[in-house]
Formats: C-alpha cells, sequence, structure tokens
C-alpha cells in the first residue's frame, strides 16, 4: 500500500490560522477545492466556493458590501450562506443562483473546515491542539506550501528517524535514529500513537538554545496522529535522569507541543501548517525568535526533501517498488486509516454549482 | 514548568492495536486487541496480520507467540 494521494471526504481540515482571516476576501483552495475566506462585521468566518455561479470569476478578486460578497466581474451578490441577492439589470434572481457554503469552525488558533457532505459535518469531531491558544503556553507558528501529495508529509512526520540525517545541526542526532519505537493504532478512535524515549541522548540546538540545558537529556517524543489532518508531537527534554514525579507532575521536565496541520491543497500540493508551543520561557521574545526560525528551518528542510521525492515520484508512480523497516510502522498505520477514511468519504461528492441550465 | 495539559485521554476503545520493537532486537512484536501476539521482521507483514484479526490469531493472551518467519522483509508498494 503506497501513500495516499487521493482525498478522504467527510472530514475536517485546517484552512487557515485565525488571524489570517479578516475583512479582506483570502482564496485557498482545498482538497482541490478553490474556496474564498472572510469575516463578517460580527466576526463569524465564512467560508464559500471561489466561483461566482455566472461565468465562474474568482469572488476573492471581488469585494465585501457588508457582509455580502460582490462579484468583481458582473455584480452577482452573495450573502454569507452563499445565496445570491442580487443580480446585474433583473429584479428575478434565478433560483439557483448560490455558491455552495462550507461550515467552519474556529478553535485552537485554526479555522476548520468540513468538506464533503454538509448535513455529516458534527464540530465534536474537530481534534483538539489546545496549547495553541492556552494562557500558560506561547506559540510560534507558520505555513509553508510543499509541492508534494500530502501523503508524503504524513510519512514524514510518522517516522521521526529522520531527524537525525535530515535536521541534523537543528532538531535531530544519532539517538533519535537508534532509539527503537512503540507503536499504538486506535482504530475505534482513528488515532495513531508513536513514541520514542530517550534516556540518555545528546540535547540538539533547539532544544538546548530554548531551555539553556547544556548537558545530556531525556527526550521523549510521544506523536499523537489524528488522521488525516492533525498531528501532535508531546516533546518532553530534561537533564539525564530528571523524570516526572508519582503522581504525574512535571516540575522539571521543558515541554513543547509540535503541531502540523496536514492540509491536501491538490492531489499534488499541500498546505504545511507547523506550530511550536512551549510552556517555558513564555514571555522570552528571544526564545520565542529563535524557536520561530528554528523551526522553519527544519519544515523547509522537509518541504525541498519531499519536493524532490515527489518529482521522483512522479515520473516512477505506477510501478515503483519501495521497502519498509521497523521505523515505517507507524507510517504504514496512517496509510492504513487513512485508506479506510476515503474508502469512507468517497460518496461524498466535491461542492458544485447548480448547473447554469436549470435557472428557475 | 506545568505539566503537560490537554493530552487526549487514553480511550477506552476495544480496538487497538499494538506494535512494540523487541528489545535488543530486530524484530517488532504485534500486539491484537483479541489478545494475540506475534512477532515480525517486516512492518507490512505484520500490520497485514494484525488487520486480518480475528484469522490466524488463535494463540490466547499469555501464550508464547509463535516463532518469527524466518526471510528478509518484502518488497512492498
Amino acid at each position: 500500500m503506497g501513500f495516499p494521494v487521493k482525498f478522504a471526504r467527510n472530514r475536517w481540515y485546517v484552512a487557515a490560522y485565525g488571524n489570517e482571516i479578516n475583512r479582506k476576501l483570502l482564496p485557498r483552495t482545498i482538497l482541490g477545492e478553490a474556496l474564498v475566506f472572510y469575516r463578517t462585521q460580527a466576526g463569524q468566518v465564512i467560508a464559500l466556493s471561489d466561483h461566482c455561479v455566472h461565468r465562474r470569476f474568482p469572488l476573492s478578486e471581488s469585494h465585501l458590501d457588508g457582509d455580502n460578497v460582490v462579484c468583481g466581474y458582473h455584480g452577482f451578490t452573495y450573502d454569507p450562506s452563499g445565496t445570491c441577492v442580487a443580480v446585474p439589470g433583473q429584479r428575478r434572481i434565478p433560483r439557483t443562483a448560490r455558491v455552495p457554503a462550507y461550515p467552519v469552525v474556529e478553535q485552537d488558533s485554526f479555522v476548520w473546515v468540513w468538506i464533503g457532505d454538509k448535513d455529516k459535518a458534527d464540530p465534536a469531531d474537530i481534534p483538539r491542539a489546545p496549547w495553541l491558544d492556552h494562557p500558560e503556553w506561547t506559540s510560534v507558528y507558520g505555513m509553508e506550501p510543499l509541492n508534494a501529495p500530502y501523503g508524503l508529509l504524513v510519512d514524514n512526520l510518522l517516522d521521526l528517524s529522520h531527524e537525525t540525517y535530515l535536521h541534523g545541526g537543528y532538531i535531530g542526532t544519532p539517538e533519535v535514529a537508534d532509539t527503537p519505537i512503540r507503536t499504538e493504532v486506535d482504530d475505534e478512535q482513528q488515532i495513531i500513537y508513536v513514541s520514542r524515549h530517550m534516556d540518555d541522548a545528546a540535547c540538539p540546538p533547539f532544544y538546548a538554545k530554548s531551555t539553556g540545558i547544556t548537558g545530556r537529556i531525556v527526550r521523549w517524543q510521544d506523536i499523537e496522529y489524528h488522521p488525516p489532518c492533525l498531528y501532535l508531537l508531546h516533546s518532553r527534554v530534561a537533564p539525564v535522569g530528571v523524570l516526572p514525579d508519582a503522581d504525574g507532575s512535571d516540575p522539571g521536565g521543558f515541554h513543547v507541543e509540535v503541531v502540523y496541520a496536514i492540509t491536501p491543497e491538490t492531489e499534488n500540493s499541500t498546505h504545511d501548517f507547523w506550530a511550536v508551543a512551549r510552556d517555558f520561557a513564555r514571555d522570552d521574545e528571544g526564545v520565542s525568535d529563535f524557536l520561530r526560525e528554528s523551526n522553519r528551518t527544519v519544515v523547509l528542510q522537509d518541504v525541498v526533501a519531499l519536493n524532490k521525492l515527489a518529482e521522483v515520484l512522479a515520473a516512477e508512480r505506477d510501478g515503483y517498488q519501495e521497502l519498509s523497516i521497523n521505523i515505517d510502522t507507524g507510517g504504514l498505520a496512517a496509510r492504513r486509516l487513512i485508506a479506510a477514511q476515503i474508502a469512507a468519504g468517497e460518496g461524498a461528492e466535491p461542492a458544485r454549482a447548480p448547473s447554469t441550465a436549470a435557472t428557475g | 514548568m506545568t505539566a503537560v495539559a490537554g493530552l487526549r485521554d487514553r480511550t477506552d476503545s476495544e480496538t487497538v492495536f499494538t506494535v512494540e520493537w523487541v528489545p535488543g532486537t530486530d524484530l517488532l512484536l504485534g500486539i491484537c486487541h483479541c489478545g494475540a501476539r506475534r512477532r515480525f521482521e517486516d512492518p507490512v507483514e505484520l500490520w497485514d496480520w494484525l488487520l486480518r484479526h480475528p484469522e490466524g490469531h488463535v494463540n490466547p493472551p499469555g501464550s508464547a507467540e509463535p516463532p518469527p518467519p524466518v526471510h528478509e522483509p518484502a518488497l512492498s508498494r
């Protein structure tokens, strides 16, 4: 079973950070569907199909009139539900004059959008990343475009042994690749856990400079992946020998929550949202700047590698073989869960505007 | 430092598959939610076996798992 290329519909995906969306029209393609985002005057996030029902002009190239979008080509005007409320030169508005509106939830600093059958959208299904806007945590974040299928990023993030080779000098040390993993797959809840606990490891610059630890460390990496979109890496570092207390408190540990949202743009491109939240040095702007720049560098190292890999695989896609070993256990589990999600969502059609022939 | 907050509690799901890397070896131990256990050299074959539950999951919990297959990891798609 190869990495997934097709999309799992009837799922929630991160479309943007909340602070990206304002009173300007923001275009973004999610799972091959062109969407436009904006905020109403009351602050609610709206997601509509980006193509005017009339002649398909991009609504994102248009403008807002109050809470309505006025098409920049002929003036078709849509309210936040996607219903056309005005057309040029006539009072009768065709019955089918509307664009699809998408369910949206703003949570944990992300804007989540539901791609699939609207009546199946349940906000309770959205996985949480509470650290990103928690008052006791400080976060840095960004988003990088990836010219590769999202499945390659899933593979990348589920196997952190690549840190040793691709991210040496930043987050990689020899112990990452050398330490065995434990993998759990919760089929019912659709969660994959991959844990790698290093008892005595070199401290990479990412953690040495941010925590101030100068010697070797205990380093725990506990992945919690909610396919297809949300990836959490619960990272704990501490000086060697410093473990959590028996009651579960952990006054000697430094905790970093590394969050990725893996959102397919097309079958060959991906929105790579990343965030790093920490519970130490929370008011230290220097630490924030360092972690932001370091993590962005690491993400861009992945982007360069995966873009090259995508080029290779595009030339081989119909016939290539690959070899999986122990480090791939979590990635293989992710492929299987996503394949099941793709199959489950196959009945959900992409949102389409009504046929122009079916005017009322 | 505060304790890690917000970690989703492990659920009481009855369909958890576990794969342990056997210490000191290159072997993987697959543990099905039914209790069946088996060692593998190849994670692809391991997942094939786990997900075929209940087919081939005959050893009851607590029994010694069958010996690993003796061959090189297979090429997989």
